[in-house]
């Protein structure tokens, strides 16, 4: 009979510190401390594959043309709202110009039919959102290292900001950023072409990033601006691109 | 049950008695084990509710290397309207339908159906939030790793591993009457509880050396950065979303694991083994058979 009471006693104190522990994790996750623990995973996971993955390499990943998806799926926004980019659109992109400003010896700037006459890469690759579906497709561009090269790197260049087109709501802009070990990887391209044919304005016409050892959300779309830069932190909300300022982690490579 | 009800209630070890026979206690689970077994129990916790979290971001499953709205899908679990207006949840498996409304795709949230894969109560945080989800998942998952390279070894070197995890000979022969004495409820006693029996070796050398490394590998594969690093992954689990679904699946066989866990512990005495996996001492059940010749 005591073990049975025991038994019992064990199953409501079991059950009683299951309910104990789900509101205490709600309130923990509130917590800025907490949060502050939690993200020193997302400085491992960022030295860690550091490690391992370098301006020279390794790739991702790259597939056979059968493995293209039919139609490549939309994420993020499908079109920046704004007069300037509606002004862009309707000259055809025409009148775009790609900007390298910051951190650079030279800032320059491009238009999408300078940007086609430079040496192109062309990669298939897989896109994976931080959701966690997956698509794959073909996207060609020019290597954001060889116009990084071009422009020449100032002192204390570290990182390359992103600025994009796209309102994502009260003006803010769309943008992100990645460090030198990215921006100067083979497969770092601004792509211009999906599939063979002009990026498509829901895809992020005319300039999308490939970054392919990231996940989705650093693929920034309808890019304008390229700002080198010592540090991210005067930047909008300071973590280095839209979704990072909502939460999400800067190095996105898992 | 007569194994259950003949057990009596923990006393101190102490001088044999012959009028009424004194437990015999033994230190059964060293300081590593239960550090070990403790901090695991949390970071599983943590990942399962964390995962599913993540999992709700996009609550379907695929094969392959890729997978999204138009690919085939092998679960899918989503809020429908029907034709009269209601909402429904509907989870699919293999194409079959099952209505799963309140638990899978539409289920309470702070008082409103919502459209969720799995519900609040067993997700971190409880709301809709996969930045905080990830945030858990990977702190746990290095606390995870860390912990489980730290048994390994130790259980290698100590020999807890060759010693009290892997069956001897014997123990293969003798495994059908282990089951059997599993079906009926019965748990060893006397000279017998002091080891771990067949079955018990045999599981928890599955979960240990086969479930939660393939976790952990499916997990890395689930990584774009950790793709590029270790392609062969990709190869091994047939592409990132078959990773995906191969976690998700080998995710439930632990918590079945968990439930059969927690089923045996309370069959063969809780306070005795919550008692055993804390201060190390356990109870040896006594075999009345050896101390009570007409028993």
């Amino acid at each position: 009979m005591a073990d049975l009471i025991s038994r019992r006693s064990a199953l409501i104190g079991g059950v009683g510190a299951g309910g104990l522990l789900l509101s205490g994790c709600d309130q923990l996750s509130h917590s800025p401390s907490v949060k502050r623990v939690l993200d020193t995973a997302a400085v491992v996971n960022y030295r860690a594959q550091r490690l391992l993955l370098t301006d020279k390499g390794p790739l991702a990943p790259e597939f056979k043309p059968a493995d293209i998806a039919p139609t490549f799926r939309v994420n993020g926004s499908a079109y920046p709202g704004t007069d300037d980019y509606k002004r862009l659109m309707d000259a055809n992109f025409s009148t775009y110009r790609l900007v390298v400003e910051g951190l650079v010896h030279h800032p320059l700037s491009f238009s999408l039919d300078d940007l086609r006459k430079l040496p192109s890469r062309t990669q298939i690759t897989r896109h994976d959102c931080v959701e966690g579906w997956s698509c794959i497709g073909q996207w060609t561009g020019v290597q954001l290292g060889l116009l990084l090269k071009a422009a020449g790197l100032a002192p204390g260049a570290a990182y390359v900001v992103f600025r994009c087109a796209d309102d994502m709501g009260g003006g803010n802009l769309y943008y992100e950023s990645v460090d030198l070990a990215d921006a100067f990887h083979p497969q770092t391209i601004l792509s211009y072409a999906l599939n063979g044919q002009p990026l498509p304005v829901a895809h992020g016409a005319p300039i999308r990033l490939r970054v392919e050892r990231q996940l989705g959300y650093k693929q920034a779309k309808y890019v304008m601006r390229l700002q080198v830069t010592d540090s991210f932190a005067r930047i909008a909300g300071g973590k280095g691109g839209y979704w990072e300022d909502q939460g999400y982690a800067w190095y996105a490579g898992i | 049950m007569a194994a259950i009800d003949s057990q009596p209630a923990i006393t101190p070890s102490g001088p044999p008695n012959s009028a009424t026979p004194r437990r015999e206690v033994i230190y059964r689970h060293r300081l590593w084990v239960r550090i070990a077994h403790w901090l695991n129990a949390l970071c599983l916790l943590v990942l399962l509710m964390s995962g599913l979290q993540i999992f709700n971001a996009h609550s379907e499953l695929y094969w392959g290397a890729q997978g999204f709205e138009i690919s085939p899908k092998l679960l899918t679990m989503h809020a429908v309207r029907t034709a009269s207006g209601h909402m429904l949840g509907l989870t699919t498996v293999f194409g079959h339908r099952v209505f799963t409304t309140g638990v899978f795709g539409l289920s309470m949230l702070r008082g409103h159906l919502v459209n969720r894969g799995f519900p609040a109560w067993i997700t971190l945080p409880s709301w809709q939030d996969l930045a905080t989800g990830r945030r858990w998942h990977f702190f746990f998952a290095w606390l995870f790793v860390l912990n489980g390279l730290g048994y390994g070894l130790w259980s290698l070197f100590s020999r807890h591993l060759s010693r009290d995890l892997i069956p001897t000979v014997a123990d293969i022969r003798g495994i059908g009457r282990s089951i059997i004495d599993h079906i009926l409820l019965r748990h060893p006693k006397g000279e017998a509880a002091k080891r771990y029996n067949v079955l018990q070796r045999l599981a928890y050398l599955i979960v240990m050396f086969v479930l939660l490394p393939l976790m952990v590998l499916t997990g890395m594969t689930m990584s774009p950065g950790l793709d590029a690093a270790f392609p062969q992954l990709l190869w091994v689990f047939d592409g990132r979303q078959s990773a995906r679904t191969i976690h998700f699946c080998v995710a439930g066989l632990i918590v079945l694991f968990f439930v059969v866990h927690i089923v045996e512990v309370i069959l063969a005495g809780p306070l005795n083994e919550l008692r055993s996996m804390i201060t190390g001492r356990y109870a040896v059940p006594p075999d009345h058979k050896a101390d009570d010749p007409h028993g």
